[in-house]
């Protein structure tokens, strides 16, 4: 079945998008933990992935990135399947995914970032570290290039993940909770670059927290809870009452939260 | 203490042995599965006894093949098991290797007439008998060179290590520290690891007979542990375990047939002493270690942020 719709006949509307999803399924163990996904992302769109904990987001994410298995259903990036486009891809997974205890320096985590484009086999070389460099000095942490990834504070850490995504040279990036305890500063500096991403026509799937910066951030959403609740156009699609749809009772108590927090910072 | 051509063959082959293991023993301790080596080391043993017992010999390719067949299957029950039984990652390989040892210790026993494959050995090897298992001889400026099989296999095995390593660096790497973005840029994580799991397999068998399968984890591990104290570089992590390892050999060796002649005692098993001196250095190191060595968060409190980052956050 899965063959089937591998080389099921790609409809003209979905070349165009980036990120293509159609009836898209993911069960552990039997149970589903994403159901019958839909979605056609535009290109060059800061999409927000919203939704309450064990939604789905991080595993829409990878089912997105071939890195889990589909029950059912496919993903075409820029009208063909992940692996024969995965070099259009960038990923920043969770910054607690990783050991950052381990022994390579902040310039060799992004230098990650190009291992797909420098082959099996091939050493790193000095124009892969460049790119590397330049890539970390986007972010605002060149100068700490040569400093092992467990002498970085958080922020540094994100920073240096934002690099070794933009290192791929991808034209969709998906981001898993970029903005999860980072301070202020490396809050803006991550927007911003996302702008500038966007401006350049790529598109930019970020999974999201804080509701009260969704409206500031993102262009689009997906509002996920297992289903999509809703997708599309910020202003359209987050009203009260479809993230109502999506949190349940939980909401008023995350938008007070939210609220009271950002009265607190004026 | 008298020293004889033996004696330079055992640390030659401890030398090698130590260093075999060391180099994948980094990559078992930076992916938080230093256990595997040891499930690995104890489930060759009925692939080892089985092919002992159809070959009759300890030299075939046969028996080497077998036995790291069994050890590449202990990752791959291990995985299946942990995933389709719901039962945790180490609890499958407990059910996994403890299974498979004991097949293989009921297979020599049964077959202990037949066999000179005694149990004791399976535990801690025999390094001592090793040079007297000859693969050549030849003679150079009138000495006669005895090259002991072990030698032959283990420095195969080193250098197979070595050549991995060298051409999949890059590979290893990503796959250890984040096996998403690894199989997402189209390196498949699970691939490098059954890689690293036959180096394992492969490098726990040519070290079982000269260190049997319990010192065989302390050489995989202890000098890696060593080394990750010491440096915050992955090569230079590979560099300074095989350092360790290859000390270990040699100091093991000559304590293990000096020291306790200084009590009145008789000499004692070199394998058992090499891994007493990894723990001895383990033990320094992780006191003095400039990174995170105990002396220094005594002294200089845990870790130390130094101005400019604080002025970054």
């Amino acid at each position: 079945m899965q063959a089937n719709l591998e080389n099921r006949p790609i409809a003209t509307h979905e070349a165009s998008y980036p990120l293509a999803i159609h009836d898209l399924t993911v069960a552990y163990s039997r149970k589903p933990v994403i159901w019958d996904i839909d979605l056609d992302i535009p290109e060059g769109k800061l999409v927000g992935v919203i939704g309450p904990n064990g939604a789905g987001k991080s595993t829409l994410l990878k089912a997105c990135l071939d890195l889990v298995p589909k029950a059912s259903g496919d993903v075409r990036i820029y009208g063909q399947i992940y692996r024969k486009n995965r070099n259009l891809v960038g990923y920043v997974p969770q910054r607690e995914s990783v050991d950052w205890d381990f022994p390579i320096s902040a310039l060799d985590v992004v230098t990650m970032g190009l291992y797909g484009n420098i082959g099996w086999l091939k050493p790193v070389r000095s124009q892969h570290k460049a790119i590397a460099l330049d890539a970390l000095d986007r972010v605002g942490v060149a100068q700490l290039a040569d400093r092992q990834i467990s002498q970085l504070s958080g922020g540094q850490q994100q920073r240096v993940f934002i690099a070794r995504a933009l290192a791929q040279q991808a034209q969709l990036y998906f981001m898993d909770e970029p903005f999860a305890a980072v301070d202020a500063a490396t809050e803006r500096a991550v927007v911003e670059l996302l702008q500038d991403l966007r401006n350049q026509g790529k598109t930019c799937v970020v999974v999201h927290h804080d509701l009260s910066t969704v409206t500031q951030y993102f262009d689009w959403v997906i509002l996920l809870n297992m289903r999509v609740v809703a997708a599309g156009p910020t202003q359209t699609v987050f009203t009260q009452e479809n993230l109502h749809k999506t949190y349940g009772g939980k909401l008023t108590l995350l938008v007070e939260a939210s609220e009271a927090l950002k009265n607190l910072g004026k | 203490m008298s020293w004889y051509t033996i004696d330079t063959w055992i640390v030659i082959v401890g030398v090698l042995c130590a260093i075999s293991c060391a180099l994948p023993g980094c990559y078992l301790l930076l992916r938080q599965m230093s256990m595997m080596g040891d499930a690995i080391s104890h489930a060759v043993l009925p692939g080892l006894a089985i092919a002992f017992m159809v070959t009759g010999s300890r030299s075939s390719i046969g028996m080497f093949i077998g036995a790291a067949v069994v050890g590449v299957l202990t990752a791959v029950f291990t995985q299946w098991i942990s995933s389709w039984g719901k039962v945790d990652r180490g609890a499958s390989m407990g059910i996994v290797f403890t299974t498979l040892f004991a097949l293989g210790l009921l297979l020599i026993v049964q077959a202990a007439d037949h066999v000179d494959l005694d149990p004791g050995c399976v535990l801690y090897g025999a390094i001592e008998m090793t040079p007297l298992d000859v693969f050549t001889s030849f003679t150079v400026a009138g000495v006669a060179i005895d090259i002991p099989r072990a030698a032959i296999v283990l420095l195969g095995v080193l250098l197979l290590n070595l050549i991995i390593i060298l051409a999949f660096f890059k590979e290893l790497k990503i796959a250890a520290f984040d096996p998403e973005l690894a199989t997402s840029l189209g390196i498949n994580a699970q691939w490098m690891h059954y890689l690293l799991m036959t180096l394992v397999a492969i490098t726990t068998v040519a070290a079982f007979e000269a260190v049997g399968s319990i010192i065989v984890i302390a050489m995989l591990i202890v000098p890696a542990a060593i080394a990750y104290l010491l440096t915050d570089r992955l090569w230079v992590m590979l560099v300074i375990s095989a350092v360790f390892a290859a000390l270990s050999a040699v100091l093991g060796h000559v304590s293990a047939i000096g020291l306790p002649h200084l009590f009145g005692m008789e000499s004692t098993t070199t394998s058992g002493m090499m891994a007493v001196v990894l723990g001895v250095f383990f033990i320094i190191v992780w006191l003095v270690s400039p990174r995170q060595g105990l002396l220094r968060r005594q002294i200089f409190g845990k870790t130390v942020a130094s101005k400019e980052d604080l002025m970054h956050e």
